[in-house]
């Protein structure tokens, strides 16, 4: 840091940028994993049949699938609106 | 039995095979009988980074293939005694890696050789794959830089699920991070992400980190693997690296900046 920087705006550093965008991504990218391959599609479907009913966003949907002892749990979790109608 | 060694990405151009050639020459110099495989079908590199691009007469597909059998194509490296190469064919034919094949190879390589060190392609399709999984072992390179790194989390998630001794219900292969193309300079000033951050996000060990480096390049130009170059900064990282892969303990060197003196602290850089 020279002088001449203290004139400069201050911003945020790039690499903190990087580091904090890179966290989300990999931490969403790592949610995905090790789900059998068609927990996506099966994703997209259920939210279309809930559709059909209520207007709901495109997240939610939340599906997660983990392991307890030899048993593979999948967890579905759908967020309803607070106004229905 | 020989240990196998996967150097694997996800994203290209991070130093793979630069990485293979230094990783597979440093063992050798050391005295373990090693064995480098180019699993880049198609696009054969290891050769030329290698020195040794004139000699190829017959490679890894025509081995699998029973055209040529594994003495006949494994080029012995005019400069370390214990290093054979394997380079990748140039058919177009993707599907010419076969797992059966792979196998074969890698299984009769084992029987005469220490270490047996894949170079796999960038992405994620079969080459990688295969070069990924009979791996004993990982060595993930990366740059600190965004699509490098999340491409090495795919890859890292890859190596959990879909190798051979996972499928046989045995651990996870462990992966080690080797940080390369690496500026302390730019890191220091926040431009960068740091050793610190990379390991943060990526969550596994710390192999070494080699030095954004000309000798690197330099090294290329030559077909000559840059760890052989003992002046070199990239050079005694990479040494550094083979040491500490062969389980011993060496600080990291060329990742802190030179203090400044009062002028140029005044005056920036």
């Amino acid at each position: 840091m020279g002088i001449f920087d203290y004139f400069r705006q201050p911003r945020q550093k790039s690499a903190s940028v990087a580091k904090e965008r890179l966290q989300i991504i990999v931490a969403r990218e790592r949610a995905a994993r090790g789900g059998p391959d068609y927990l996506p599609a099966m994703q997209q479907e259920l939210l279309q049949v809930i559709r059909k009913y209520v207007k709901v966003n495109d997240d939610a949907v939340q599906m997660n699938v983990d392991r307890e002892g030899d048993c593979e749990v999948l967890e579905l979790n759908i967020t309803l609106p607070d106004d229905r109608g | 039995m020989a240990r196998i060694v996967v150097i694997t990405s996800g994203k290209g151009g991070v130093g793979k095979t630069t990485t293979s050639a230094a990783i597979a020459t440093g063992l050798a110099l050391r005295g373990h009988k090693t064995a480098v495989i180019d699993f880049d079908v198609g696009l054969r590199n290891l050769d030329l980074i290698m020195g040794c691009e004139r000699r190829v007469v017959y490679d890894f597909v025509n081995v699998i293939n029973g055209d040529a059998n594994l003495k006949q194509a494994l080029i012995r490296d005019k400069r370390a005694d214990n290093l054979y190469i394997l380079p990748a064919s140039q058919t177009r034919d993707k599907d010419a890696l076969t797992q059966d094949g792979v196998e074969r190879v890698l299984n009769e390589l084992s029987e005469d050789f220490e270490y047996i060190i894949c170079d796999s392609p960038a992405g994620i399709e079969r080459g990688a794959l295969m070069a990924a999984y009979f791996a004993d072992e990982a060595i993930v390179v990366t740059n600190p830089e965004v699509s490098s790194v999340r491409d090495s989390d795919r890859i890292l998630g890859i190596l959990a699920s879909k190798t051979r001794q996972v499928e046989q219900g045995g651990e996870p292969i462990q992966g080690r991070l080797l940080l390369t193309r690496y500026a302390a300079e730019r890191a220091a000033r926040g431009e960068m992400l740091s050793i610190e951050d990379v390991g943060e996000i990526l969550a596994i060990d710390l192999l070494g980190v080699i030095p954004e480096s000309q000798a690197v390049l330099n090294a290329s130009n030559a077909g000559l693997p840059v760890v052989l170059d003992e002046e070199s900064d990239a050079g005694q990282a990479y040494q550094d690296a083979v040491d500490r892969f062969l389980g011993e303990e060496r600080p990291l060197r060329f990742v802190d900046v030179p203090k400044k003196g009062f002028f140029g602290r005044l005056f920036g850089s």
